[in-house]
Parts: structure tokens; sequence; C-alpha cells
């Protein structure tokens, strides 16, 4: 399988519109266990990295991880900025200057992105952040060598995002509240969860097992 | 939502443009950016403090810029901590080549928006120090969070720690004094109403007629716990009590004293629940070295308060007393 600057667009577009679809619901989320702005915030962000985008003149891969990373990172703000921002970034410097990858070269891009974001939230698996949702995303993109399978992935996400829901917060804001956050989804493992979900449609409809489109 | 607004969108626009014209002479804009800075930025040879955070809770912090505090703070969209490119035009808009302190609120975008910033500042050349204000009691402090919430005690380390950096003390004891006003200052709040942030356009949070939430945080957080309304006396008796255990004050200390309003909490009541505190210093024989009644570290139109003291010593009794001259701090 291969992923190509053209999909890499196409993802962020598509991950835009549901973003902004899910705005009112992502801060209903963080209304319960935050301080409800992370869809705000992320549609402000995601749009403005369309608009980036629709300049064109980027033409690798890298370039267009790079730029939506800096726009996130200048234009979402909060904690999601930081975060969203440094996984763009991250997986922009590992796809410097390439205009089509294999599967395991995204493979590598996201798990650069997983350690980023552990690293600038000072964040551990478990501590109910999205980094519980991009870890083992990671994971399934590893095993995705001959294609995508959109239903094991979805499986894979529905299981992962209850098992979240139930870990109590030990970081961002969610983690003053204490065990009043079991129970409460994390507002930034269901927006990441946004983002692998247009990914991985886009992935199968080049070829994955899994050709329905949603 | 009933709001005095023109655009839920354009709401910091409109209160930045607005403050500018309203104080021409303390503060100017910078192009381009949610950045408020002294209007004599960048001051000769003197540490230059920097702060900011999500918009809401002015004064904070764009009240506190000016002779003796801020150099400069960043205001980002309502509750969302600037990003970092507004923070680092911030820093090199006002580093005169002596540093610049960040004084950061412990919350987790806070802490690494300005913290990016720092690195792309120090990638440039300049010295930048960062604290990280953690006054607020209501929350439990634990290796395994993000530790306690900075509230209305941040502003008593940007009058503190401003007033040594006018004095021309170096970056290293202007962050030292910092730390030292952080060591000494405990806060804890609670909310009888939520706010609304605009561009949700409905409240964070709700409470029954007859409910209070103890602890609440200036983001609508939830706080210890909800609790049927009490009278004003016992409210104070709450709040005091868990700030005096944890500051572990002795008879004979001195304090600083502030009884913040949350932003629709009548000056009456302010000065209500302040008379009970008082008179719980005085029972204890704290020596009470000045008082402050106010908005100052407001959330929205949230109505409740918080209690903030400040341990003193000499250092910090006599940079507390020091000159300043802001819009909503003036001192002579």
């Amino acid at each position: 399988m291969r992923f190509t600057t053209e999909q890499a667009v196409a993802w962020i577009k598509r991950a835009n519109e549901r973003i902004q679809e899910n705005r009112e619901y992502l801060t209903e989320l963080d209304q319960a266990i935050g301080d409800g702005d992370h869809g705000i915030n992320l549609a402000r962000g995601f749009r403005e990295a369309v608009t980036a985008l629709d300049r064109g003149g980027l033409d690798d891969i890298g370039a267009v991880f790079n730029q939506t990373g800096m726009t996130l990172l200048s234009k979402v703000g909060g904690a999601s900025g930081p975060l969203y921002g440094t996984a763009f970034i991250k997986m922009g410097g590992a796809l410097k200057g390439r205009r089509e990858i294999a599967f395991s070269d995204l493979a590598q891009a996201i798990d650069a992105a997983v350690e980023g974001i552990g690293m600038r939230g000072k964040a551990q698996p478990g501590d109910k952040t999205m980094l519980d949702l991009w870890e083992p995303f990671a994971g399934f993109i590893r095993g995705c060598e001959h294609g995508v399978d959109l239903k094991a992935f979805r499986d894979m996400c529905e299981n992962e995002l209850e098992r979240i829901k139930q870990l109590q917060a030990r970081r961002g804001r969610a983690s003053f509240l204490g065990n009043r956050s079991i129970g409460h989804h994390d507002p930034g493992a269901v927006s990441s969860w946004y983002l692998f979900d247009t990914l991985c449609a886009i992935l199968s409809e080049s070829g994955g097992h899994d050709g329905d489109d949603h | 939502m009933k709001k005095l607004i023109n655009h839920p969108e354009n709401v910091v626009r409109d209160m930045i443009d607005g403050m500018v014209l309203a104080h021409p002479q303390k503060l100017k804009n910078l192009p381009d950016t949610t950045v408020l800075v002294r209007a004599d930025a960048p001051v000769h040879g003197k540490v230059a403090l920097v702060s900011g955070g999500g918009s809401g809770h002015e004064p904070s912090h764009a009240g506190f810029v000016g002779l003796g505090m801020l150099h400069a703070a960043v205001a980002g969209e309502v509750f969302t901590s600037p990003a970092p490119d507004q923070v680092l035009a911030a820093i090199k808009a006002v580093d005169s080549g002596a540093g610049v302190l960040l004084i950061i609120k412990n919350y987790a975008g806070d802490v690494m928006n300005f913290e990016i910033a720092a690195e792309l500042a120090a990638a440039e050349g300049i010295s930048v120090a960062q604290v990280i204000v953690n006054d607020d009691v209501a929350v439990e402090n634990s290796t395994y969070t993000t530790g306690r919430r900075g509230i209305a005690g941040t502003v008593f380390v940007h009058k503190i720690a401003g007033a040594l950096a006018e004095q021309g003390a170096p970056l290293e004891e202007v962050q030292q004094v910092a730390q030292k006003v952080i060591a000494n200052v405990r806060s804890m709040g609670m909310a009888l109403s939520p706010c609304t942030v605009p561009a949700a356009g409905k409240p964070g949070f709700t409470l029954g007629e007859d409910e209070m939430e103890i602890g609440m945080g200036i983001h609508g957080e939830p706080g210890t716990h909800r609790a049927s309304i009490a009278s004003a006396d016992t409210i104070a008796e709450t709040l005091t009590g868990k700030v005096l255990d944890d500051l572990q004050l002795q008879t004979g200390d001195r304090v600083a004293v502030m009884i913040n309003g949350l932003g629709a909490t009548p000056v009456m009541e302010l000065y209500i629940v302040y008379n009970k505190v008082a008179r719980m210093l005085q029972e204890r024989e704290i020596v009470i070295h000045d008082t402050f009644v106010g908005e100052y570290m407001t959330s929205l139109e949230m109505a409740g308060c918080s209690v903030t003291l400040l341990k003193l010593d000499d250092q910090l009794a006599a940079l507390l007393d020091a000159p300043a001259d802001t819009i909503a701090w003036k001192k002579r």
C-alpha cells in the first residue's frame, strides 16, 4: 500500500469536516471534564489548516504535515494546540521531502508523533489523554502493510475509547476532578478518533480490505 | 446567552482594542497579535515579566501591565491558552537584554504553549526563565496529576516579582522571589452561579438555585464538592480554613489578604466575606499587613469569590508595598 501527498491533503480536509460537524459534541465532552473549549479550538485550528492548504504550493507529504502542525500550533491554543501541532510537526519531520510513501513509513511517522505527544504533554499511557488512543493506533497501522481493514479499525477504536472512558485522568484539567473523571470520554481521544477514522477511510479507499465508504 | 458583545469570535480582539483606546499612555498592542505591552517597552536594563493565559479573567492579565508589575500580557481566546507565536512575540517585544521571566498559571495548555515559546526565544539568544503558579488548595497536589491550579494568587506574583524587576535585580533573583511568593501563597474559591464562554453559547455547568460549588476553578472546572448554599460567614470559614491549614500559619505571622470576586459578585458581598476572614485571622493572632478586596482574577460572569493568603517576610512585604502603576493595581 502507498500513501501520497494528495491523500495527505485529502485527510486534513476530511478531518476538518468531521471536526466542524462535531464541534458542539467535542465542546460538550470538554465541558463535562475540562474547560469546554475543545471543539471550538480544534474547529478554528483545522479550518485555518485547510485554508493554508488551499493556498497550495506544497508538493510533499512532509510539507503538508509540517504546515498543518505549525498552523494548529498557532491557531488552536489551549492544550490541544501544542499536542496536535507537535504530532503533525513530528510526522512532517519524519516524511520530509517524500511525495509517496510505503505503509511502513507512515507507521514510523505516527510513532514519531506518539513520542512527540508524550514528550510535550509529559503524559504516560493510562493517564486518560489522547496518547491513550494514539498508541494503539500506531500499533494498528504497523500491522496494516497489506491494507486497512476498516471494521477491525473501528472495533479497535470503539474498544479503546471505552477503555479510556473508564480511566481516571492524571494529566490536564480533567485530572483536577480525580475519580469524578471516570466514566467520561476524554475529548482529545475522541477528536483523535475523528482524525484516525478519516485517515483509515482514505487508506481503505485506495485498496484496503474493506471498501465500504462511510 | 445574553452578553454585551458584537460577535462571539471577536470578543478578545474588541476587548484589546478597547483597552488600548482607554489607556494609550499605559498599553500598546503589538501589531497582528493579542499581546499588550507596556507603552514604554522594552524598559532598558530591566528584567521583563510576561504573563498571560486565556481571556475571561480580566483584569488579569493586561490590567497588571505597567510600572512595577508586568511588561506584557498575552491574551488567548476565552479560557484558552494563547499559542506559542503570541507568547514569543511578547518576549521579543519586552526583552531589553536583561532577560524575561514568564509567569505561568499551572494548566497543561498554558505550560506547554509558554514552554514552546521559551524554547523558541532561547534559540534566538534571549535569556528566559519561568515560574509556574499553583496556589489553589482545592485541588489535591500529587505527582500523578497536573498538580494544583493557578488562580488569584498569581497577581501577588506579578506584583512582587515586578517590583524587584523594577529595582533592576537580575533575572535569577527575580525568578527566585517569584518562587518565594508561590511557596507562600494559597487560595481557594467557590461559585454561586456558572459562566458562559461566548463561543460556546451556554453555561459550562449548572448549579441549582440553592446550590454552590466549593473549590470551583476559574474556568468553571468543578471543585471539591457541591453543597447547599450557606451563609457568607460559613463559606468564608470553609475557604479560609483550608487555606490556613495548607499554609500552616503561626501566631504572629504576617499576611496579605485578597478577596477576589469572580465577575458577578457585588463588592458588598466581598466585604461581607472579608469581615469574617479578618476576624478569623485576628482570632489566630495573624497580622494583616494589607488587604485587597475586588476583582483581580475573574471568571467571566461567574458569581462567587476566592480567598487568597500570602505569608510575608520583610522582603515580600517591602516589594508588595513598592510603587506600581497599572490599570488594576496602583500603589504610590
